[in-house]
């Protein structure tokens, strides 16, 4: 494997030192009146969704990509980004059901954000399934992309579920209704939090993906490898 | 929850929330450090069997030379036959 680029190593401590900073700003945000502490997980919630959705419909975005220049590059790309975002959407999840024990008094329940979400996670987890069941690249990489590119409308379906069906789940970006259930505001405290959860998962999600890119390129070399041996 | 006075005790939620998303990332962290390494092993030891495997091939090169010798010995090239013998 070749040396990690300088700008690669800069990412790794930034993601480190961001994630340590935006830690320790949701833990000193003010506490929630209503439900207390475990508010502060929110932070987290919805600092991972953000970009466990765009990284879905980024991998959406690769699959055009490879599907119009056949570049094995454009896959790996696709596949970086699906499990970075696969693993990210799985600890907004997890967040989620202990945020929901105390406040709606269920770990879960089959609200439309809490559905969509889980069908979403489902998916991509079918996704690494049946890339691990085809063995000829090209024809993996075609129906990763098929797959990944219908698999990311339901990335904006879960975005958008809270806004177009009645829910108990809070809209927290661009509610339209402030009288709505579960809605709240922020101080501004609170709002650095918020804000800075949000950066802070970004720059790890970037060095993830780039991490994730660079196992791509290894296993690429592996399987030619073992491809010139056994002909 | 709501009509009540005093702000609940919900910080046991809060700690296990942060601990399984830092668990769930240290997780991923060591995935890809694992199969990176895993990875690179593999590709030193099939970069090893693909450099030992010339000599084999050296090694077969002298007797295909010996069975055309065998086959040719009067010096023709040509493969020895009844008709080369008799002669």
């Amino acid at each position: 494997m070749q040396p990690k680029p300088f700008a690669l190593r800069i990412f790794d401590i930034a993601a480190i030192l961001v994630l340590g900073i935006a830690t320790y700003l949701a833990l000193t945000a003010p506490t929630e009146r209503v439900m207390g502490e475990v508010q502060k997980v929110f932070y987290f919630h919805v600092g991972t969704a953000w970009t466990a959705l765009l990284g879905f419909i980024l991998g959406g975005v690769f699959s055009v990509i490879y599907l119009i220049t056949k570049n094995l590059k454009w896959d790996k790309f696709q596949v970086a980004a699906i499990e970075v975002s696969l693993v990210f959407f799985l600890i907004t999840i997890v967040l989620g059901s202990i945020w929901a024990r105390p406040a709606w008094n269920t770990w879960w329940t089959w609200d439309p954000r809490l559905t969509t979400a889980a069908i979403t996670e489902l998916i991509y987890i079918a996704y690494f399934m049946l890339r691990q069941g085809i063995d000829d690249p090209d024809r993996r990489a075609r129906f990763g992309a098929v797959y990944a590119l219908v698999g990311a409308l339901s990335a904006p379906i879960t975005f958008f579920a809270i806004r177009l069906f009645r829910t108990i789940h809070p809209v927290v970006i661009g509610g339209t209704n402030p009288e709505a259930d579960g809605g709240f505001s922020m101080t501004s405290d609170m709002l650095t939090a918020f804000f800075f959860a949000l950066f802070a998962f970004s720059i790890i999600f970037i060095d993830l993906f780039w991490n994730r890119i660079r196992l791509g390129d290894l296993q690429e070399k592996v399987e030619q490898l073992k491809l010139k041996i056994s002909m | 929850m709501f009509f009540q006075e005093s702000t609940p005790d919900t910080s046991g939620y809060m700690i296990a929330g942060y601990t399984v998303a830092f668990i769930v990332m240290a997780l991923y962290v060591a995935s890809i450090y694992v199969r990176s390494r895993n990875l690179q092993q593999d590709k030193a030891l099939l970069e090893d069997i693909q450099e030992t495997a010339p000599p084999v091939q050296m090694a077969a090169k002298p007797e295909t030379r010996k069975r055309a010798s065998n086959s040719a010995p009067n010096g023709t090239g040509k493969p020895v036959t009844k008709k080369s013998r008799k002669k």
